[in-house]
């Protein structure tokens, strides 16, 4: 080994001693600010059901809410989510318990039961597209599916940073910087829910009582 | 013919500008570009820009980038006033002036789409990333490969609406393409989407940015700086990210569903189908009132160090200061509707935000007291940055009154979209915002670059832009009156207006001189840089710790991190004798690596929002992967920090104070 190579490997270990010794402040540093990446995201939330509220009455001879919802299938998509959130919930337990495999199966649960909300929402664009209520037929209808649509896109995201997580858990381990990853995307899809739930209550159930 | 329209979407050879005024425009450019080249090529200093700069995740060499950039493009927009200018100088009567109609709309849209966006957004980005790590003591910002990914979608966005000039042609919808005239049926050609695109980068580049810098100041202070210990430009920059975290997301929104109408033929902002227009107006005001507010918090906060710095004396009243952010804060998410009134929203709805907006004047004008408090019994040392706050404090005040006038929406009814608006809101932003950040860059240029800059020419800087600002804008305050309606561009001789718009014109021409000198002022400056060196890293007699350190500042900033037990922390330990921090708290430090990817992200962006702009699908999904790719590849290396030992820091430090590194 000549005198570079030392150098470098001396290097290394003081990069690993003083990164472990900041480690904790860039756990708190990346958590406050991916919290705050999220309430950016919820103000954009909330601009899309403004936009969704003042469209909502103006169908123009197209159908109206109570007409095309579903909610037994809602109430599908809604029990799926819900329960993939918790599952994300005991995934965060099993991770801080050091639990590597019940994490993973975790994982695995809430990605198909997200899996299952996505497709579910796939049907039912898909149908609406069919029969020429597409978000080209009125104002009502843009503002729905943009709006939706979002939260699907959004899902779509989680669901792809899951399948990396898994990847990455079952290669790695729980190292830090995968329980710091795990533990944003917990933050995200809990987001995802509560947002959920907004669109559940004012779009679906708010829609289908009708005017 | 299909399949050239699959490969290359709604690009032809037809999209090549026809007029030699657009055609110039973008050959200048390009040749500018070529001829930058050239010079780095002979040069040799490709390799010096990509490490030291480009990839660099520095926060001070991020901000002068931006700075850079911003200059750019604030000639670039300085190039479309003097056009406009000229325009309504000449088209009068039988003349119909210099530019054809269709290239006028789109000048003005450009004008104020880059001066806002770039011009003035990039100087504020830049300002910040200069200063507040090293005002908080916070070795870099809290992400700063996210910092650099915003220096570069925000650079993505700049070179796009340039591209405009050169394929295509831009939005001739105005600076923000208010439907149902930008929607696909009156306007059909690219100039909306390029609009779009062009914002809806940058927007995002800006919305990280606020996330980041928010996260800085929060959590990244030094110790025993509590909130109401920092520096009022701290707690501007926190007051005006807090407003980018608020307003940024409705921006996105509102032109992504623009974006739809367009495309995808969805009924949002659309006269039929059930769309609504004038949603379009709230939203985009919802963001933009908060914007102009994003853009004056932190001059107000330059100002309020300059004040403070220069007359000697102790900041006058820094919690009203405080408080004053927070209402303006606060208030200006409720103030959106005096933009519109006209709308017709009815009395109620009216008088309310009427009122609003009268009452955000008044913690302006708790500061406009606090500042000339401040001063009073003060020993007041006459420096460049300084006089820039003597011609903001009267314009400034000037065009807060005609604003204040504008709040009655009776008053609003006559002089809605007249000249009176374009003075009044240039007063504000240029007057305001940019001599706020000229006096900025001004008081904290030896910080980054170890000398100073030239006083002489910095004054004569001032005056030829306070004196053409004054020729430019107050006859538009009498055209306003007179009837003259806003974006005009032809009028009848016995109207008796042509006078004013010459006079308007030539002040234009001597703001333009004042952009020059001050180009000059940079290269005299640099020429007598070693004359003009700042030897103590503390050339204004500092209050705040950002002068404790050398100058130019090292690139890890503090060789260690202060403890804070005072608002002036600095100026306190020199009255004491004291040294904040010594050579014996010198540790070993990590500080970011270099950041390539960040630059690829860009190129991506750029690649994506050309794309998106031109229907060319298969390449918006290749950009969309390659972006998430890069991503991934970046976020695979887990620990992407080097290691600075204590060694290299004394040594750093020992070289600084012998004049190295200027």
């Amino acid at each position: 080994m000549n005198e570079v190579d030392i150098k470098t490997i001396s290097h290394k270990k003081l990069l690993n001693r003083i990164y472990k010794a900041e480690e904790s402040k860039f756990f708190e540093t990346a958590s406050f600010g991916f919290f705050v990446y999220l309430m950016t995201d919820l103000v954009l939330f909330a601009s899309l059901f403004a936009v969704y509220a003042v469209l909502e009455a103006n169908t123009v001879g197209g159908p109206s809410g109570q007409q095309i919802f579903n909610l037994n299938n809602v109430l599908l998509e809604t029990l799926a989510l819900l329960i993939s959130s918790f599952t994300m919930g005991l995934a965060i337990l099993s991770m801080k318990k050091n639990h590597r495999n019940k994490v993973l199966g975790y994982l695995v649960i809430s990605f198909l039961l997200g899996l299952v909300f996505l497709l579910i929402e796939m049907t039912e664009f898909n149908h609406l597209i069919a029969i020429g209520d597409s978000w080209r037929r009125s104002g009502f209808l843009s503002g729905f599916f943009v709006l939706v649509g979002t939260h699907g896109l959004h899902i779509m995201v989680g669901l792809i940073w899951m399948a990396i997580m898994f990847y990455k858990i079952l290669k790695f381990g729980l190292s830090r910087v995968n329980i710091r990853r795990l533990t944003l995307l917990s933050m995200f899809w809990h987001f995802l829910d509560i947002v959920w739930i907004f669109i559940f209550t004012i779009v679906y159930l708010y829609g289908a009582l009708g005017r | 013919m299909v399949f050239a329209s699959v490969l290359l979407g709604k690009l032809s050879w037809q999209v090549f500008p026809k007029d030699i005024v657009t055609l110039g425009a973008f050959v200048s450019i390009v040749g500018g570009g070529i001829l930058v080249a050239a010079m780095l090529t002979y040069f040799k200093k490709w390799g010096y820009l990509w490490r030291q700069w480009l990839t660099n995740t520095d926060h001070k060499k991020i901000g002068v980038m931006y700075i850079i950039l911003a200059v750019l493009m604030l000639i670039r927009g300085g190039v479309d006033a003097l056009m406009m200018r000229a325009q309504q100088a000449s088209a009068v009567g039988a003349s119909h002036g210099v530019l054809s109609a269709s290239t006028f709309q789109q000048v003005f849209s450009a004008h104020g789409t880059i001066m806002i966006f770039f011009a003035a957004m990039g100087l504020m980005f830049g300002l910040i990333n200069l200063v507040v790590p090293l005002q908080i003591g916070s070795r870099d910002v809290a992400f700063p490969f996210l910092n650099l990914t915003s220096f570069w979608l925000f650079a993505a966005g700049a070179i796009l609406i340039n591209l405009s000039l050169g394929i295509g042609s831009f939005s001739a919808a105005g600076w923000l393409a208010y439907p149902p005239l930008s929607e696909l049926k009156y306007s059909p050609s690219v100039g909306v989407d390029y609009w779009i695109w062009t914002l809806e980068i940058a927007g995002i580049g800006s919305l990280m940015s606020g996330i980041n810098f928010l996260t800085t100041i929060i959590k990244n202070r030094a110790p025993g700086m509590t909130l109401m210990k920092m520096p009022l430009f701290s707690w501007s920059v926190l007051c005006a990210m807090f407003l980018v975290i608020f307003a940024f997301p409705i921006l996105t929104v509102t032109i992504s569903l623009l974006f739809l109408d367009r495309t995808l033929g969805s009924h949002f902002f659309t006269a039929s189908g059930g769309g609504n227009m004038m949603m379009y107006v709230n939203l985009i005001w919802a963001w933009g009132h908060p914007e102009v507010y994003i853009l004056i918090l932190p001059a107000f906060g330059v100002f309020s160090e300059i004040v403070a710095t220069f007359s000697r004396k102790k900041l006058f009243g820094y919690r009203t200061m405080v408080w004053a952010l927070a209402a303006i804060t606060v208030l200006s998410f409720s103030v959106w509707v005096h933009h519109f009134f006209t709308m017709g929203a009815g009395a109620d709805v009216n008088g309310f935000f009427g009122i609003m907006t009268m009452i955000i004047a008044i913690p302006t004008g708790v500061k406009i007291f606090n500042w000339l408090f401040t001063m009073y019994k003060g020993k007041i040392h006459f420096n460049a940055a300084l006089y820039w706050f003597f011609g903001f404090v009267i314009l400034f005040t000037i065009g807060g009154v005609a604003g204040v006038i504008m709040a009655i929406p009776a008053a609003d009814f006559q002089l809605h979209n007249s000249l009176f608006l374009v003075a009044h809101f240039h007063t504000m932003i240029v007057s305001g915002v940019l001599f706020g950040y000229f006096a900025g860059f001004t008081y904290w240029f030896p910080k980054i670059f170890g000398y100073r800059l030239d006083e002489k020419l910095g004054i004569k800087t001032f005056y030829l832009w306070v004196i053409g600002f004054i020729l430019a804008f107050f006859p538009l305050y009498i055209l306003g009156f007179l009837g003259a309606t806003r974006r005009i561009n032809h009028y009848a001789a016995n109207l008796g207006w042509q006078p004013l718009f010459v006079v308007a014109g030539i002040g234009a021409v001597i703001i333009a001189a004042g952009v020059a000198m001050g180009v000059w002022q940079q290269i005299v400056s640099y020429r007598l840089r070693h004359q003009y060196r700042d030897k103590t890293g503390d050339p204004w007699n500092g209050r705040t710790i950002e002068w404790s350190i050398p100058s130019p500042a090292p690139f890890y900033d503090f060789k260690a991190v202060p403890v804070i037990n005072d608002r002036d922390a600095f100026w306190v330990a020199k009255k004491n004798h004291q040294e904040l921090v010594s050579d014996d708290d010198v540790v070993d430090i990590i500080l970011p690596k270099r950041a390539p990817i960040s630059f690829v992200l860009g190129i991506c962006a750029l690649i994506f929002g050309f794309a998106m702009i031109w229907h060319i699908w298969w390449l918006v999904i290749v950009s969309l992967i390659a972006f998430v790719v890069s991503l991934m590849i970046r976020l695979n290396d887990e620990k992407p920090y080097e290691v600075v030992t204590a060694e290299t820091i004394l040594k750093q430090e020992k070289l600084l104070k012998s004049g190295h590194g200027i």
